[in-house]
């Protein structure tokens, strides 16, 4: 027995470093004062203030940033419709429609929405283009976490609001919406956690005209790795971070993957 | 004229018809309960009352108007379920107070009326409350307070006693029998409790496999059940196979296989040679010991084979001579007594005449 948990804790606290670490030493050297990533020099904050200098990176951050709010909020209104669907609809072949764009390799529906977007379309790409796209697979998560929220309520609920004189409409907009509220926003915030990290799909898309953070970093690192690169990662991964924090604050059921209590 | 009528209402499912035809009516104010064993199609039928699904054929009358394909919010009518299906976002009062909102009364008029409606069901101090806050028996409160503050017609009542304990149970009986003798409002309760049905009921339908098998008042039911299901269902029953020999005013003369002739009220029309059974209450059949065959002339000759005492009464199984048994229930009303019969004491078995019934089996 206590041979197994030592064994069992070993075991966790590698594959936690094995995440984390790389993580870490990132955010590490963004402080490092040193054009290198070699070695540890000593501590500051210039790699910052570069960066805030930076217009073509604030530029990229500010496409960025229009783009993820717009992707989660229509990704949020169209995951919430696809999940209430998903529950109250049992057509098996539903949530293969919605959870699909989940489960596709990035690349394959990067190439397939650039190809619809340039041939069926005719559609110049740019901020548009990548907004429908990170709307395509954020859908399927949001629709995930509200259909886990609803899968744990009592049905004779919503049955309850018409029988005491709510009209449909009524029916969602004072009981069904309020119940899955905390769901909708936690779908929110994790599309736009997805939206603002994404490269690949938007490496696909995004055309030729605005920079965007994630693809903008890519070029950065082609030139040479600098501690700015390091700056932009860790401001990125703590606005992530923030996110999930407070996406799971909201839904704590969305990390149990839907098998609510 | 009567408040509801079912009329030759039918629902399937796939093949299986989960309601059968069923027709019946209630009166206004009446208490009426839909009683039967689970998958009997009650729970459908009340579905089918509060518009939640559409029957396949038939329809629905309320107060002369055909509801049948109205949807649920157009009916004046209100469900308690039996999971209260309370709104956990609102408060108690938030809860009660929805059905007044959604027919749109004033302000002041509903903060009156949910102010008297907690008052009612003793929750003054509870309507800041939220749901998940009470007990069991507070959110029952809860419910029927929801589910009569807007006066429907009907209120449907699915099951709602049936998450409490036993002791709560009998005092919610109690104060749901109040509720509908005080409010006027007619109930259209669901249970699969025999004893509930008996307790709380002005009458009583039977179901089983998606039929009425009789309605009638608690006590006609219990004395006088129609047939095999319901004298077997409601309460305790002996049966001994039997066979009609002769039909005379009012009475029968049936052959008990193994025993001999013994005569019953009739009370349906039966032809003769129809096979069945005489169906008897235990606490109708009496019991005491014999010392010679004289003794036992008006009663069968049997042998305790069992008993069980369960303080108020002490059930004795008595075995006769073609093998059948029969229970005897036989009260504790003495001080001091504990048992009377003794496993293999020989003793008559009787009813009186009019006890026995003749129920034929079923084609």
């Amino acid at each position: 027995m206590a041979r197994n948990s030592i064994a069992l804790w070993v075991a966790a606290i590698l594959v936690y470093a094995f995440l984390y670490i790389p993580l870490i030493i990132v955010v590490v050297y963004s402080f490092n004062d040193s054009r290198l990533n070699a070695e540890w020099v000593g501590f500051t904050l210039y790699w910052y203030k570069a960066l805030f200098n930076n217009t073509e990176m604030l530029t990229a951050a500010r496409n960025s940033l229009i783009i993820a709010v717009s992707a989660s909020l229509l990704a949020t209104v169209l995951g919430t419709m696809a999940g209430l669907a998903i529950h109250r609809y049992k057509l098996k072949v539903l949530p293969i429609l919605a959870f699909t764009p989940l489960a596709i390799p990035e690349i394959l529906l990067g190439v397939a929405l650039l190809l619809f977007f340039l041939q069926v379309l005719n559609l110049t790409l740019g901020m548009l283009s990548i907004i429908l796209a990170h709307t395509v697979f954020c859908i399927g998560f949001v629709a995930i976490i509200v259909r886990a929220r609803l899968q744990g309520m009592d049905e004779s609920i919503f049955e309850a609001a018409r029988d005491l004189g709510a009209t449909p409409w009524q029916t969602f907009h004072q009981i069904t919406l309020p119940l899955i509220m905390p769901a909708v926003v936690a779908g929110a915030l994790m599309s736009f956690t997805l939206s603002i990290d994404d490269f690949v799909i938007t490496f696909f898309v995004k055309g030729v005209g605005e920079p965007i953070l994630a693809t903008q970093i890519y070029t950065m690192i082609k030139v040479a790795v600098t501690p700015e690169v390091n700056a932009i990662s860790s401001l990125l991964m703590l606005l992530t971070l923030i996110m999930i924090i407070i996406a799971t604050r909201f839904d704590s059921s969305m990390l149990q993957g839907g098998s609510k209590q | 004229m009567a408040l509801l009528e079912i009329c030759n209402l039918t629902k399937s499912f796939g093949d299986f018809a989960a309601i059968d035809k069923v027709s019946f009516s209630v009166e206004a104010g009446e208490f009426f309960t839909l009683l039967g064993p689970s998958g009997c199609g009650k729970t459908t039928l009340l579905r089918l009352i509060a518009g939640f699904d559409a029957p396949d054929t038939g329809q629905i009358i309320l107060d002369g108007m055909d509801i049948t394909q109205l949807p649920p919010e157009k009916r004046p009518i209100h469900t308690v379920f039996q999971s209260y299906a309370l709104f956990p976002h609102m408060t108690v009062a938030d809860n009660i107070s929805f059905p007044l909102k959604m027919s749109g009364e004033l302000p002041a008029e509903i903060k009156a009326r949910v102010k008297q409606a907690l008052n009612d069901v003793q929750l003054t101090k509870f309507g800041h409350r939220f749901p998940q806050e009470l007990s069991g028996g507070q959110k029952q409160r809860v419910a029927f307070a929801r589910g009569l503050i807007n006066r429907p017609q009907l209120l449907l009542l699915d099951e709602p006693l049936g998450a409490l304990d036993e002791k709560l149970r009998v005092d919610m009986q109690r104060e749901l029998i109040k509720l509908q003798k005080d409010s006027g409002i007619t109930f259209v309760f669901i249970t699969h409790s025999q004893n509930e049905a008996l307790a709380l009921s002005h009458r009583i339908a039977v179901m089983n496999h998606g039929t009425i098998k009789q309605i009638d008042t608690p006590s006609q039911i219990y004395n006088f059940p129609d047939n095999y299901f319901v004298a077997n269902f409601i309460g305790k029953i002996n049966s001994l196979n039997a066979q009609v020999l002769a039909i005379t005013d009012q009475q029968l003369e049936l052959e008990v296989t193994g025993l001999g002739v013994v005569k019953v009220l009739s009370k349906e029309a039966v032809n003769v040679g129809a096979q069945g059974v005489i169906a008897i209450r235990p606490e109708q059949v009496t019991i005491k010991y014999y010392s010679t065959p004289e003794e036992a002339v008006d009663g069968f000759l049997g042998k305790v084979k069992d008993f069980l005492y369960v303080g108020d009464v002490t059930t004795y199984l008595v075995q006769l001579p073609n093998g059948a048994c029969i229970e005897a229930l036989t009260p504790n009303a003495t001080p001091g007594r504990t048992q009377f019969f003794n496993i293999g004491d020989p003793v008559v078995v009787n009813w009186e005449y009019a006890s026995g019934k003749f129920l034929k089996n079923e084609a």
